[in-house]
């Protein structure tokens, strides 16, 4: 009786294997906590400093909690950063060049995946080498061409590869697409066919309803990476438009033509401030949207 | 019947191609085509003038400017910091993300929120964001300069080794901050083991650790190919990367245009030709390896 009981203590205590019992969960989730607080740790710190005043700035006994919670920061940067006019415009080259991709990509990864034409393996073979080619063996000719057809500093810059498939990472979503529709059962498609749909209306009416989780994970994917996106960007649409990511890589610049925000100098609670606002549209759609992202790579079959 | 059948055939792929059309054309015009000329430009003196552009073929000689100017000099150095820093980030953004992995895997409670945590950085981590963090100085942990950690490296490697390197740990985070992407493609390569291999494993009498080096990490080997060139295509068009700057700013430069900048740009894609080289070969040199035992 006495050694069930102590085997029972062991098992509570170290577990059937090491896994399992509570010592070894307890590391566990140590091990991720402490992790996890030191990788979000350059996040946690900004948002502490962006609402520290001068004076909790110099003040070397206040750390993390600001003695009181001062918005002035926000709304500096909230004038630099011209924040309602370049938040539209910087939804309308990230949406609308998102949106384009994900459907011109999943057009060719559903032809791809459900017709077994010649040149399929060309055609593969292609697009593995878009993604390992990086844009700036191409850029300088695409620059040269969207000057002469004078969309430079305009969103055609941007929609205008998007629309055709040539966008940012589209290889990845070309693949996502193709996993996707490759799973789908033929024998729908056959149905459909013998009820008389023609491949676009089989296309609408069965592929795409089915293929909501890749659409989504391949909007979202898509959204994230112009959103983030600076260096095609700024070449392109750089020097008269702005979207907020290029405001904040001008910063400093900025603050200094900035009108109307008196005789205050720029220091580390600004920027941080500013870098908060620029992260918080991206970051309130991970909130609302966060189960897609991290499971939207198991689901789309893309590891498979 | 069999005119019928070839008809069939010939619709088939024509339909597939109306389907494929609109990403071919745009590969022709905003890619194939771009790709070439700017294989010409790389070879040429490229003028902007009042009325368009003017080419002249000049041969090797952006090439050699590379080698032999100021500007290159610039390019080259910062290349090789590039390939450096990678030969350490991979294996430490692989190996990061294998490890977490595996403890996301476990049995445990809030793992939803766990993993939002780590994928969190591929949300925001966009240059201008990281340039911040790393310029405030939010993207390491301060008791690792205080250790002295990066006079210790400047001392003990030789100049050229030791800037990469110190680079390395002052950006600490920010490195593990890419590894959200391979985290999430690890976790599906371990969901797709199958737990009775484990059970035949327990019953045989090997332990945990022995189960992790002998099951675990062999089934994750053909992702980590996946993962590897990911990562490396990853830091290699991030945008603070200063190797790809250097080829967006001798753009408007006075010396040197967009002749010499094509011709670095085509340097630059040879370089990560040969980082993604190296790393498949040790990657094959690896499973052939544990093939042999």
């Amino acid at each position: 009786m006495k050694k069930i009981n102590k085997m029972k203590i062991r098992h509570f205590f170290l577990g059937k294997s090491f896994n399992d019992g509570f010592i070894g969960k307890l590391f566990i989730y140590l091990l991720l906590i402490i992790i996890g607080f030191v990788y979000i740790y350059p996040l946690l710190k900004m948002f502490a400093y962006s609402f520290k005043d001068l004076e909790d700035l110099v003040n070397p006994t206040v750390q993390w909690i600001p003695t009181k919670v001062y918005l002035g920061n926000y709304k500096i940067s909230f004038i630099v950063l011209n924040y309602g006019m370049t938040l539209i415009f910087s939804l309308l080259v990230t949406l609308v060049p998102a949106v384009l991709q994900t459907i011109t990509t999943s057009l060719i990864g559903y032809a791809l995946a459900k017709f077994k034409v010649r040149g399929r393996t060309i055609i593969f073979a292609i697009i593995l080498l878009t993604y390992l080619l990086p844009v700036q063996v191409y850029m300088i000719p695409r620059y040269v061409l969207f000057n002469q057809l004078g969309i430079l500093e305009t969103a055609w810059a941007i929609i205008l590869p998007a629309l055709f498939g040539q966008g940012l990472s589209s290889a990845i979503f070309i693949l996502i697409f193709y996993q996707f529709f490759r799973m789908q059962p033929k024998a729908l498609d056959e149905s459909a066919e013998i009820d008389g749909a023609n491949a676009f209306q089989t296309f609408i009416k069965i592929g795409v309803p089915l293929a909501g989780p890749a659409y989504l994970t391949a909007f979202l994917f898509s959204f994230v990476w112009y959103w983030n996106e600076t260096y095609i960007s700024s070449l392109f649409i750089g020097s008269n438009l702005y979207t907020l990511q290029l405001k904040l890589f001008n910063f400093t610049s900025q603050f200094n033509m900035a009108q109307g925000i008196s005789e205050q100098a720029l220091n580390e609670a600004i920027r941080y401030s500013a870098t908060i606002l620029i992260i918080l549209p991206i970051l309130l759609v991970y909130v609302v949207m966060q189960k897609w992202f991290v499971e939207g790579i198991d689901r789309t079959g893309i590891t498979g | 019947m069999k005119n019928k059948v070839l008809k069939r055939k010939t619709r088939e792929t024509l339909i597939a191609w109306s389907f494929m059309s609109v990403w071919v054309l745009g590969f022709l015009i905003f890619t194939m085509i771009p790709i070439f000329t700017s294989l010409y430009y790389s070879l040429s003196d490229v003028v902007l003038s009042g009325e368009g552009i003017i080419v002249t073929f000049t041969g090797f000689d952006n090439y050699s400017q590379v080698f032999s100017s100021a500007e290159g000099f610039n390019f080259l150095r910062s290349v090789s910091d590039f390939a450096i820093e990678i030969l350490f980030k991979v294996p430490i953004i692989t190996v990061f993300a294998i490890i977490i992995a595996v403890l996301l895997n476990q049995k445990i409670k809030a793992r939803g929120f766990f993993r939002a945590i780590y994928f969190l950085p591929v949300i925001i981590a966009s240059g201008p964001v990281i340039s911040q963090l790393i310029n405030q100085g939010a993207a390491t942990i301060p008791q690792i300069e205080e250790l002295g950690f990066i006079n210790l490296i400047n001392e003990t490697f030789n100049e050229g080794l030791a800037r990469p390197i110190a680079n390395i740990f002052s950006e600490l985070i920010v490195i593990l901050w890419f590894s959200g992407v391979q985290i999430l493609l690890f976790i599906a390569a371990l969901q797709k083991i199958d737990k009775a291999t484990y059970e035949a494993a327990m019953i045989d009498g090997a332990g945990v650790w022995e189960s992790f080096w002998k099951i675990t990490i062999p089934s994750l080997s053909s992702m980590v190919l996946v993962s590897v060139v990911f990562t490396i295509i990853n830091l290699a068009t991030f945008s603070e990367n200063e190797a790809i700057q250097h080829i967006k700013n001798n753009m408007f430069a006075l010396e040197t245009g967009f002749g010499f900048s094509s011709a670095i740009a085509w340097l630059y894609f040879i370089v990560l030709a040969i980082i993604l080289a190296v790393f498949f070969l040790i990657f094959k040199g690896f499973s052939k390896d544990r093939g042999r035992k």
